[in-house]
């Protein structure tokens, strides 16, 4: 058994009893002190030279989303190329990390995306209440993967989690990563989405991060974006925390992903600079931080243009995607 | 890769004289025998400060006696307080400038006098106005009188909050002061003597004079004083008490202490780092109450000490100008002398200091932030008060130990206490030997919440309802 294994890092067989001990040992959150290193961090100034790197850095690790009941093919192929070419005015404009979308528009997106280095991410899962039998929602992820899909975005099953069913929990993200095997044996990248707004406290916001870390999600994601509460920047410090405690712990690297409610670029630059501070310049990459959001590209956009124009450019200059 | 831009604050919004008289019933005298105020970050000069002889604190009393009597207390509660919340409001209107001339002046971040030490200037005068036209509630009595003429000795760590914890209580329950900032940092009192005026405070209820001190001495001896309100070094409070000893001066002291914070092995532990950070490095650990030594449970030892000093490598020491910095300048080199002897000390009795890689500006006066670990209860770093950005860690094994260890030391002034169980910080802050406690944060203030101090770290309370007492009669 080596060091990284479950059972070693639980101290014994996983079961609930187990899972339970080890979750609720870990140091508890309070809640004024993390909303006030938050709000303290919202205040460092972002100008010049370090403001045009965050908006760069914002748009690379953005998975540019679409999640309504309304998407149409023709919706998703306009958002797959807005990725491709975000500002037509300007060449050296970077690109998206993914385009998010249902699992039935996954060929579609795939079909533009193909080999551009865009990843086409896929929620599945029974997104975002996660209420469906395990099996619709392991057939759910597999459609996907088969698809073409190279991120899976899934959810936990939250009522296991609040009535202290953290085993099912755990089996339902290890069976959803074994579902994202492709059929050459690699594996879709996996989020595991928390529902932070479900959870409520931060304790449990903490738990569900090392629950998911331990059953094997390559990313910890906060929210659907369906909910009243999505990310914030307390709950992305918390999470971040969490990731860099873990790699600390197993020399495993996760990465964090806040989506819902992100709307602005100064929102995102907020976001970047907690990610620096409290994980380390290591996590500001597509590789271990994103951005869920559909309306901040465009935002992102416009404060690009203002910063090399000088003037700030209005909504008729970016594309509406 | 994602380095922050220098984002200074402009110093245009903030002027200061060539040279400064004191503030003397209701105008500045021409300045006399002066020397220069620098700022510590730069070094550089800002102005010329007049040293207040004892002919100087002679009229300065006189004329604060004067309108005493002939003025401020004759007027009614609810005036005084008009006046109070004309000050507020003006501070509040000033506060940016306020902000930049505190940080050139004292060396403290920007962040800080921004976000801290002005708003609370600002929240003190509003409190106390409220308290002038309502004596009667008080608790002592109907009708409380006041003293009449306060003396107030201020420091330099924070010298606008310093002042309005002095004079806002002062005025409002009806005394006229005397104030002597301290003599590295005379300039937001003498831009706050301006505002007296902006207001049209009647000339004489507050004097600013400024000097070392002698003129500090000079001021306490003056035989026309009544009250007498002292924050600094627990040396000079000695002194303080013995040269009004036998008087009918009445009086009140703020002094050192060396507060222990407190970490449980059920804390918070990030919040703890937080709050050790901000316990120790706030104003470059230039606060009286500030928790300069942490005692950490031992089984969480390393780990809280490693959270803490990788929290310690992202402090950004530098121009405390920029919005960007948390760590600013010693405020003198005499100071910056004092903590760079004491922590080789600190080393040379066993300690083992440690500090982040932070580049240190060529002019002014710095000093990286410091961890002492392997620090023992007889160590000179465990008992004497640095006032630096030093902390000392200690150990203990159980709640028994950590409040005796807490409580053993000549000081009394602070404590804090780290743990997600509520019966146990209860516990162990009825415990604690201290005037102000604080569970799972630091370093709160709040105009109507008493501070002051047990034992060394002197006695009386400032702010509150309690901080009203030191300046009615029939206290004490």
């Amino acid at each position: 058994m080596t060091k990284n294994e479950p059972e070693a890092i639980v101290g014994g067989k996983i079961t609930n009893l187990s899972l339970r001990r080890w979750l609720h040992s870990l140091p508890g959150v309070d809640k004024v002190g993390l909303e006030s290193r938050a709000a303290g961090l919202g205040t460092r100034s972002i100008k010049t030279t370090s403001k045009t790197w965050a908006l760069d850095a914002a748009i690379k690790m953005m998975d540019l989303t679409t999640l309504e009941g309304m998407d149409t093919p023709e919706r998703v192929r306009s958002l797959c190329l807005k990725a491709l070419t975000p500002d037509p005015t300007d060449p050296d404009c970077p690109r998206p990390a993914a385009i998010c979308v249902y699992g039935d528009m996954v060929s579609v997106a795939k079909q533009i995306l193909g080999k551009s280095g865009i990843y086409v991410a896929a929620v599945a899962t029974a997104f975002p209440s996660g209420r469906a039998s395990v099996a619709v929602k392991l057939q759910d992820t597999k459609d996907a993967v088969k698809a073409g899909a190279d991120e899976i975005d899934m959810v936990i099953d939250r009522g296991a989690f609040l009535s202290g069913n953290y085993l099912e929990v755990y089996k339902q993200i290890q069976a959803v990563k074994n579902a994202c095997t492709r059929a050459d044996g690699s594996k879709a990248h996996l989020k595991v989405i928390l529902e932070t707004g479900e959870l409520q406290t931060y304790d449990n916001i903490r738990r569900a991060s090392y629950l998911a870390m331990l059953a094997g999600g390559d990313f910890i994601k906060t929210s659907t974006g369906k909910v009243t509460v999505n990310a914030t920047i307390p709950i992305n410090l918390l999470m971040l925390q969490a990731v860099r405690d873990w790699y600390d712990q197993t020399g495993v690297l996760i990465g964090v992903k806040p989506a819902g409610g992100i709307r602005t670029a100064k929102d995102a630059i907020k976001y970047l600079v907690v990610v620096k501070e409290v994980a380390g310049e290591r996590w500001l990459s597509p590789d271990l931080f994103r951005f869920g959001a559909s309306s901040l590209l465009n935002d992102v956009l416009m404060q690009r243009q203002k910063l090399k124009t000088g003037n700030y450019s209005g909504p008729d200059y970016v594309t509406v995607d | 890769m994602f380095e922050y831009a220098p984002a200074p604050e402009s110093r245009a919004l903030v002027t200061f004289q060539s040279s400064y008289g004191h503030f003397i019933g209701g105008k500045f005298t021409k300045p006399s025998n002066t020397y220069q105020t620098i700022s510590p970050s730069t070094e550089q000069v800002l102005a010329e400060i007049s040293t207040a002889s004892a002919k100087d604190v002679d009229l300065a009393v006189k004329a604060a006696r004067s309108a005493y009597e002939k003025v401020w207390s004759k007027l009614s509660g609810a005036e005084r307080g008009k006046y109070l919340y004309r000050i507020a409001r003006i501070i509040q209107e000033r506060a940016r400038e306020l902000a930049i001339a505190e940080t050139i002046n004292n060396g403290k971040p920007i962040k800080e006098t921004r976000d801290a030490d002005i708003p609370l200037v600002a929240a003190w005068f509003f409190y106390y106005a409220g308290w002038a036209d309502k004596l009667d509630y008080a608790g002592f009595g109907v009708n409380p009188k006041a003293h009449g003429v306060a003396a107030q000795v201020i420091p330099w760590n924070f010298p606008l909050m310093m002042l309005a914890w002095k004079i806002a209580p002062a005025l409002a329950a009806g005394n006229t002061v005397v104030l002597k900032p301290a003599e590295t940092t005379p300039l937001t009192a003498l831009l706050f003597a301006e505002i007296c005026q902006q207001a049209g405070l009647p000339d004489g209820v507050v004097n600013i004079i400024t000097g070392f001190g002698q003129t500090g001495a000079d001021l306490i001896a003056h035989k026309d004083v009544n009250k007498v309100a002292f924050t600094g070094s627990t040396g000079v409070g000695r002194l303080i008490a013995k040269q009004i000893a036998g008087t009918n001066k009445k009086v009140t002291l703020e002094l050192g202490g060396k507060a222990a914070n407190i970490v449980f092995d059920d804390a918070p532990l990030d919040q703890a780092v937080e709050g050790i950070i901000n316990g120790i490095f706030f104003n470059q650990g230039h606060v009286c109450c500030a928790g300069s030594r942490l005692l950490v449970q031992e089984s969480i030892q390393d780990e809280l000490l490693k959270k803490l000093k990788r929290r310690m490598e992202t402090l950004k020491l530098g121009d405390p100008l920029d919005k960007n910095t948390d760590i600013g300048a010693i405020n003198s080199k005499a100071q910056l002398d004092k903590i760079t002897k004491m922590v080789k000390i600190g080393v040379k009795e066993g300690g083992e200091a440690w500090a982040p890689n932070c580049e240190i500006p060529s002019k002014g006066f710095w000093y990286a932030p410091t961890v002492i670990t392997g620090v023992a209860a007889t160590n000179t770093v465990a008992r004497e008060e640095i006032f630096g950005p030093v902390l000392s860690v200690l150990t203990f094994r159980t709640p028994a130990e950590a409040v005796a260890k807490a409580n053993n030391t000549p000081f009394g002034l602070s404590a804090g206490i780290w743990s997600e169980k509520g019966s146990r910080i209860l516990k162990v802050a009825d415990q604690l030997n201290a005037g102000v406690i604080w569970a799972n944060t630091f370093n709160q203030f709040d105009p109507a919440s008493p501070f002051g101090g047990f034992k060394e770290s002197g006695y009386g309370r400032e702010g509150g309802r309690h901080g009203l007492l030191a300046y009615l009669k029939g206290d004490n």
